[in-house]
């Protein structure tokens, strides 16, 4: 396995190895051909115009030469002077497009448009114009083509730099007084190299052909010198009476352009999947992924009016690491679950699983991971296969999502009115008057004022806040079972949040709606929600009341962490001195390191490494789930975590009396 | 309606404990007013706006998105030009029309630590070679500059090694520490920190946050601290600004405006914050 992803991420680019072999034996060619047929192609023969033979591959010309050697000889030149324009072109063009983006924005604006200008004028004629009015011959046929090449590499350079130039590390550097010409050289191009290089090897083949066709034409390499252009247009003169003469010229030409072209887009494709993909997965030991069979089975008292119910989830990358690691948990009636942790642990994964939609390549598993409804069968969510349309009618109308970003949820060109109403009029059947009716009652819920109006806005004419409040108004519209909340206040200041917040709690108070809400900020959760699962690393560490949470009950020694690392706006904290956001000394309670990538997670604990209270057995056993009320577990080795829960009187801690352990 | 008055009350004296008198004022903003576009489509985004920094001391700078606080310092970074009002450094105008190089040395007097460490640092550079160009940004270099390269990283608590890698190899929590470092390197009379923690993780935010507060003493660093996050605010500012539709409605030591807010704005940012418990 591991062997597979190491050879996938260095795989090598077809076309790139099929360009740079071709190149490379050009070169060799082009370096040893004159030594050893050099005396061969200059040598008369007695036979002229001789057709393909065995002696003679290629035949020979008028003077009896061969001409298989002559077009093996003739390989050095050409490629001297396709390099050599080439070098003109991207040097001169690359300062030019450098000299034009640092000089300043009015000569950069006129600087650029002449550039297009020039552009737009085709290069050969620009060359031929140039080599009419200088000597014909190899030197000005080079310059010619240099010359002509350099406005798309000025072009490229310019607009490069003009968006290498908005991102932050150049405006910092801009702000230390780094001056244009340094900062173009250490910032700017080698951010850009990777495009020039590919415009090179094009303009390499375009060099070639340019010169080929001017050698052709009789203005570029003169006898008794040769190149392949010059070699194809003698061929070509006796067409009729030797048509092998013009073939060898002309398969060369054909095979350098087209090794130069593969090397060009070769190098394009491998830029576009390193900047891509700049997270390359390292070559590591998974020892997780198989392992860590934790909370199977832990059927943890699941209420009959469970809404979601998901055991023993897992989603996997293609290679089988486990990004979520065996998550249990349900949601009953009209609860509110929060799912807490820090990028990387798995949350939003978890959601997307529960809401069937997890992006492209990501499949999720689980033992159970069903919507269950008391008037219909439960609705599987992990079965892999395509859906009838009454899976989807439910998927669409049973659960609700609000995303994070408002802006990027909703179809910028369709009216809102249409958006909203799509799911009534697609999956219930509603008229379209009705379905306008039921959003205006909704929009009303969540506070829009003039919904009648807002129906018939774009999204763009709301604010961000209110866009958020559309989006929820459009999630609560078929009434479902569930609303999963991805992040849905991360984007939005702290009082449009609190509005949103009130407005979640609002819905479930009044329609029982269940939810599920994901987010990275205690503080949101433990306002909103009735139970809170923290997830570390793809797994989960701990469930417990948002009391809890509040009151600082945490038992897992990462939430203990996480809550001591957050910054209290009141620095006197709670009565539980230990658990005060601020230490004595007005440091923070860092966790030191960072959590593992998921190719990397260990046998034992994922927190082991970060843990202050690390035990050895947490390094390679992993962590028995102890249940130790009714949706009160944690995942720890540590004994005093499975301690009884003490008494309080919390709305959801009832039954805390049979402290369970279950050891998965 | 500007501003409440700074007030001579010493803001954080457990912090300050050993200076005797009134530390010096090092940024001085007057009535700074930014206005982008013209005619009808013209926008006013900060309206006449006082703010005073003084030696030693961190003015946190609150505010929504929209409320000009990423504006603010801008114009004191020398980006953006007031339409009326001025920015003194030292007692000296800094938003007047001025020649190039006078433009330069000011902008090294001034550092931004920008937000997003993912973007603010050079990819295809190694960290030694950034906080070198900070250092020296004509001739800089990792060779000629290395002690005082390995300095600056030992100030953010980082390895000596750390100089010869790249910032892909390292944390957000990490680069955010080398940008800070490099924004030290240049010993700036004022560091302006513009949301530097709300791009990271809140067990990763601690680090910086700490790291902030151990320079603040060690160094006596003048800061504006600008976030939207009141806790985060809170906990590394000794005075507190709090701007809104780009007037400056409150400002005064953190434990009067956090403790007892004058404003009824202030108020509704206060009791809009999370996790306190009362409003579930």
């Amino acid at each position: 396995m591991t062997a597979t992803r190491v050879r996938k991420r260095a795989r090598p680019n077809a076309m790139l190895v099929t360009g740079l072999v071709g190149l490379t034996a050009l070169f060799v060619l082009a370096v040893v051909a004159p030594w050893i047929w050099g005396d061969r192609a200059d040598e008369l023969g007695p036979s002229v115009h001789l057709g393909s033979s065995g002696e003679h591959w290629l035949g020979t010309d008028a003077l009896g030469r061969d001409l298989f050697a002559r077009t093996l000889v003739a390989t050095r030149l050409t490629l001297e002077l396709a390099a050599l324009a080439t070098a003109i072109a991207s040097i001169a063009g690359t300062v030019l497009g450098t000299l034009i983006w640092v000089s300043g924005p009015r000569v950069r604006a006129v600087g650029l448009r002449v550039v297009d200008v020039m552009i737009s004028y085709p290069a050969v004629i620009l060359a031929l114009t140039i080599a009419a009015i200088l000597d014909p011959g190899p030197k000005a046929c080079v310059i010619a083509i240099g010359v002509a090449g350099c406005p798309s590499f000025a072009r490229l350079t310019a607009n490069l730099a003009a968006s290498v130039a908005g991102r932050d590390f150049v405006a910092t550097a801009r702000l230390l007084g780094v001056p244009s010409l340094r900062l173009m050289r250490r910032h700017i191009l080698p951010n850009i190299a990777e495009p020039l290089l590919v415009l090179v090897s094009v303009s390499f083949a375009h060099s070639l052909m340019a010169l080929s066709g001017l050698s052709f034409l009789g203005l570029g390499v003169q006898l008794p010198d040769y190149d392949w252009g010059q070699l194809l247009s003698t061929g070509l003169q006796s067409l009729y009476t030797n048509p092998a003469e013009a073939v060898g010229p002309a398969v060369a030409i054909v095979l350098a352009g087209l090794s130069a072209g593969f090397v060009g887009d070769g190098l394009a494709a491998r830029a576009a999947s390193t900047s891509g993909n700049s997270a390359a997965v390292k070559p590591g030991s998974r020892k997780a992924s198989a392992s860590a069979p934790v909370a199977t089975g832990t059927d943890h008292s699941v209420p009959d009016d469970a809404v979601l119910v998901v055991s023993d989830l897992r989603v996997r990358r293609p290679d089988g690491t486990a990004l979520v690691d065996g998550v249990t948990f349900h949601i009953g009636a009209a609860e509110i679950v929060g799912v807490v942790g820090e990028s990387g642990s798995g949350k939003s994964l978890t959601a997307m699983a529960a809401a069937r939609l997890l992006p492209g390549g990501l499949r999720a598993e689980a033992h159970a991971l069903e919507l269950r409804n008391p008037g219909a069968e439960p609705l599987a969510l992990a079965a892999p296969g395509r859906d009838g349309a009454a899976v989807r009618r439910r998927l669409a109308t049973e659960i609700g999502i609000v995303y994070q970003d408002p802006s990027a949820s909703f179809n910028p060109a369709l009216r809102l009115g249409g958006q909203l109403t799509e799911t009534l009029r697609v999956h219930l059947g509603v008229s379209r008057r009705e379905a306008r009716e039921r959003a205006v009652e909704q929009l009303e819920f969540v506070r829009i004022v003039d919904p009648e109006a807002r129906l018939r806005a774009y999204p763009h004419e709301l604010s961000g806040g209110m866009r958020q409040r559309a989006m929820i108004a459009s999630a609560l519209l078929t009434r479902p079972r569930l609303i999963i909340a991805d992040e849905p206040t991360t984007a939005l200041d702290v009082t449009v949040q609190a509005e949103v917040l009130a407005l979640l709690r609002a819905a479930n108070r009044r329609d029982g709606t269940a939810m599920l809400f994901i987010s990275h900020d205690i503080g949101v959760v433990t306002d909103l929600c009735d139970r809170v699962l923290v997830m570390y690393a793809g797994r989960l560490v701990e469930e417990l009341t948002a009391a809890e949470l509040r009151d600082g009950h945490a038992r897992h020694p990462y939430t203990k962490a996480l809550l001591a690392a957050t910054p209290r706006l009141e620095p006197d904290g709670e009565a539980d001195g230990k658990l005060d956001a601020e230490t004595g000394d007005g440091l923070l309670a860092a966790i030191p390191g960072r959590p593992p990538q998921p190719d990397e997670r260990p046998a034992g604990c994922a927190f082991a490494d970060r843990c202050a209270a690390v035990l050895p057995v947490c390094r390679d056993t992993p962590p028995p789930v102890r249940v130790l009320a009714p949706g009160r577990t944690v995942a720890c080795h540590l004994p005093e975590t499975g301690a009884p829960v003490p008494v309080q009187a919390g709305p959801k801690a009832g039954r805390h009396d049979a402290a369970v352990e279950a050891v998965g | 309606m500007n501003t409440t008055p700074t007030g001579t009350a010493r803001s954080a004296p457990e912090r300050n404990a050993v200076e005797t008198a009134e530390p010096a004022e090092v940024l001085r903003a007057e009535g700074v007013t930014v206005a982008f576009g013209r005619g009808a489509r013209r926008k006013t985004v900060l309206h006449g706006v006082d703010l005073s920094l003084r030696q030693g001391h961190t003015v946190g700078l609150v505010g929504e998105s929209g409320s000009g606080k990423s504006t603010l310092a801008k114009v004191i970074v020398g980006l953006v030009r007031p339409v009326s009002g001025h920015v003194a450094l030292d007692g000296e105008d800094v938003t007047g029309p001025r020649g190039r190089a006078a433009t330069l040395a000011l902008r090294r007097r001034v550092q931004l630590v920008p937000q997003d460490p993912y973007a603010s640092l050079n990819p295809r550079m190694t960290v030694g070679e950034a906080i070198a160009e900070a250092i020296d940004p004509r001739r800089g270099g990792l060779a000629r500059h290395r002690a005082a390269v390995e300095a600056r990283l030992a100030q953010v608590a980082l390895d000596p090694e750390a100089a010869d890698r790249y910032p892909a190899q390292f944390s957000g929590g990490q680069r955010q520490r080398i940008a800070i470092a490099r924004a030290l390197a240049v010993e700036p009379e004022v560091v302006i920190a513009d949301e530097v923690t709300s791009a990271l993780d809140s067990s990763v935010q601690a680090e910086v946050l700490n790291l902030l507060t151990g320079l603040r003493r060690s160094l006596s660093l003048t800061m504006l601290f600008i976030s939207h996050d009141l806790a985060v605010v809170r906990h590394v500012s000794d005075e507190v600004a709090v701007l809104r539709h780009g007037r400056l409605v409150e400002h005064g030591p953190c434990a009067e405006v956090f403790g007892a807010p004058r404003e009824p704005y202030t108020k509704v940012l206060l009791a809009s914050v999370p996790g306190r418990g009362g409003s579930a």
